[in-house]
């Protein structure tokens, strides 16, 4: 296992439960994402109760409510105590290569042998962002998502956030609370208010089954996986963070950054189709709800009545270019997604954009899996508590593998 | 799904073509071509009919002649739309082929399709005026009319994705590099 996240640790659980012999690598501590690679502010954007791993789940006393990192990283150290995972922390996978019977697993701390390997680390290892960023002007500061920890490390002054999934909308809007002037480049995106009914967007989700749709059940399954992430923040007020709250809040509305010619940022004029796009998306799914809601009235209770959100409101006319030397913006905040690192997979099952092949986690060679990519198995497979029916799966089908695969005759070490 | 409608769009073809072109990313490089020649005034004559698709040249079946001009009031003799009009030429004709085609694959049936355009533009830029109007277009809107077999939101949701798929669209709303070469046959002798 490679990882020592909620996923890896979720997939190790289900090894030991089927007595499988294996060792949990991770190159820092446990939960080691979340405690060094994430934003100060940053709440989860799944309720606390939504917070399940196989065997465990949440059982504070604010099941409604989000958490913190340091609680997330407390969850998951409490999981991998209590699932008494075999973790050697402080161990980095360097590189895993095909050979006898399985594979190499060259670490930091020595080489090893596996019949096989569950790749656990992670879908946001790198930021991504795009080429044109060479062209933004030296004098303005540039940082990723995954560099940002709080307003005060940007230079004062006008904020650029390029990208409207959750991150882009969360950084935007904590900026703006911050008192900065910011202005949010947004492309296609996934609008969702916090509450639907009453209830938790995401109770929807999970309870009318959309979140458990699986991955071969799905159209277009690379355009699932390519979805950016939905507009949700977690917040004790369970706030909705659309782009409608944003414009209220004071943040300009421009479109998807397109190119940066002499020194100018010019944003694209199709604003106000993207708005459509997920207006009408975001309808088509809440229909989704009602339809479910209909058919199950017991399931859903006394749930407020059927509602829609106001259409997101486009401006008159959206700038298409700011001049990125004339101060009025001096930094810009790449929120444009992440990716997966696999420089140290020597396993040609890489697609042409470096993602893996895989069909549900089963990567395309024998013994190798994965476990916590967007859609992997389930719409819900990114998220926390995704990773609960997933790792069962992929224990299962690797069990299946160890007893069916052929085993070396002889092992010489 | 429905298999009765019918938008005069081969979608099995279309998503055969898509599924092949995954498979051999060379051949989706395509080339459109223009040959523009000067007739005198405003007035110019521009062909198409050659262009470079699935590995190899390609032709239109005939060669296709546009005019452009100017009118009257711009001191012109008329004999062709604007070229800012040929624009909204474009834009309109690629919508709206991209309105049948996506409705043909949610097996929408479509009973009539009607666009407005309408670019507003001061020409205070081409003119040389003022230097902070833009030469082209401040706004293009464009206005559907559509009679389908469909509920509002689903024929909205057509319009949406053919501006999502629509390359003049694209081109439109998002900058694109141009360049320009020149070429003299005769030069002064000084």
């Amino acid at each position: 296992m490679i990882g020592a996240g909620h996923a890896g640790l979720a997939v190790s659980r289900g090894l030991t439960e089927r007595g499988l012999d294996h060792v949990v690598l991770e190159r820092g501590e446990v939960a080691n994402s979340w405690r060094h690679e994430r934003w100060d502010s940053l709440r989860l954007l799944t309720p606390n109760w939504q917070s399940r791993l196989p065997g465990f789940a949440y059982d504070g006393p604010d099941p409604d409510g989000f958490m913190t990192m340091p609680e997330v990283v407390a969850f998951v150290a409490r999981y991998a105590s209590v699932s008494c995972a075999p973790v050697r922390t402080r161990t980095a996978v360097t590189a895993v290569r095909p050979a006898d019977g399985g594979y190499d697993v060259v670490t930091d701390q020595g080489p090893l042998r596996a019949r096989s390997v569950v790749i656990a680390s992670g879908a946001c290892n790198v930021a991504t962002k795009p080429g044109l960023h060479t062209a933004v002007p030296a004098a303005i500061a540039q940082v990723t998502a995954l560099d940002y920890r709080n307003p005060a490390q940007l230079p004062d002054g006008g904020v650029l956030v390029v990208g409207a999934a959750a991150t882009g909308v969360q950084l935007a809007d904590e900026l703006r609370r911050a008192g900065r002037r910011v202005t949010l480049s947004v492309g296609e995106h996934v609008r969702m208010p916090r509450l639907y009914r009453g209830r938790d967007v995401l109770w929807w989700m999970d309870a009318s089954g959309v979140w458990n749709q699986r991955y071969d059940e799905i159209d277009d399954l690379g355009r699932a996986r390519r979805l950016p992430s939905p507009q949700l923040v977690g917040t004790p007020e369970r706030r909705t963070l659309d782009l409608n709250a944003l414009g209220d809040a004071g943040v300009e509305i421009v479109g998807r950054l397109s190119a940066i010619r002499d020194g100018k940022a010019l944003f694209s004029g199709a604003l106000k189709n993207q708005f459509a796009l997920a207006d009408l998306k975001l309808n088509r799914l809440l229909d989704a709800f009602d339809a479910w809601a209909a058919a199950n009235p017991r399931a859903v209770g006394d749930a407020a009545a059927s509602e829609r959100c106001e259409p997101t409101r486009a401006p008159e006319k959206s700038r298409l270019s700011i001049d990125l030397t004339t101060g009025e913006i001096t930094s810009i905040v790449w929120a444009t997604g992440f990716r997966p690192d696999y420089r140290w997979l020597e396993v040609p099952v890489l697609d042409a954009k470096g993602y893996l092949r895989h069909e549900g986690g089963v990567v395309d060679a024998p013994g190798l899996y994965a476990i916590g990519l967007p859609v992997l198995r389930r719409r819900k497979s990114s998220f926390i508590h995704g990773a609960e029916d997933d790792a069962r799966d992929i224990a299962e089908h690797l069990d299946g593998y160890l007893a069916t695969a052929r085993t070396p005759t002889i092992q010489v070490s | 799904m429905a298999t009765s409608v019918n938008n005069g769009v081969n979608v099995d073809a279309l998503l055969a073509a898509r599924e092949a072109l995954k498979g051999a990313p060379a051949a989706a490089n395509f080339t459109w071509r223009a040959t523009c020649k000067w007739q005198n005034g405003t007035h110019s004559e521009t062909t198409v009919q050659g262009f470079h698709g699935l590995g190899e040249e390609q032709k239109h079946k005939t060669e296709f002649s546009f005019s452009a001009d100017h009118p009257e009031i711009f001191a012109s003799e008329d004999k062709g739309a604007t070229p800012v009009e040929l624009v909204l030429v474009g834009l309109a004709s690629c919508l709206t082929a991209g309105v049948a085609a996506v409705a043909q694959n949610r097996g929408i049936q479509l009973r009539s399709v009607e666009s407005k355009l309408e670019g507003s533009m001061n020409l205070y830029g081409i003119l040389g005026i003022d230097a902070d109007v833009r030469n082209g277009y401040d706004d293009i809107k464009v206005k559907f009319i559509i009679d389908a077999d469909a509920t509002p939101a689903e024929i909205e949701a057509i319009v949406a994705q053919s501006q999502k798929r629509s390359a003049v669209f694209d081109i439109v709303t998002n900058p694109t590099n141009v360049s320009v070469e020149v070429e003299s046959k005769r030069t002064k002798t000084a």
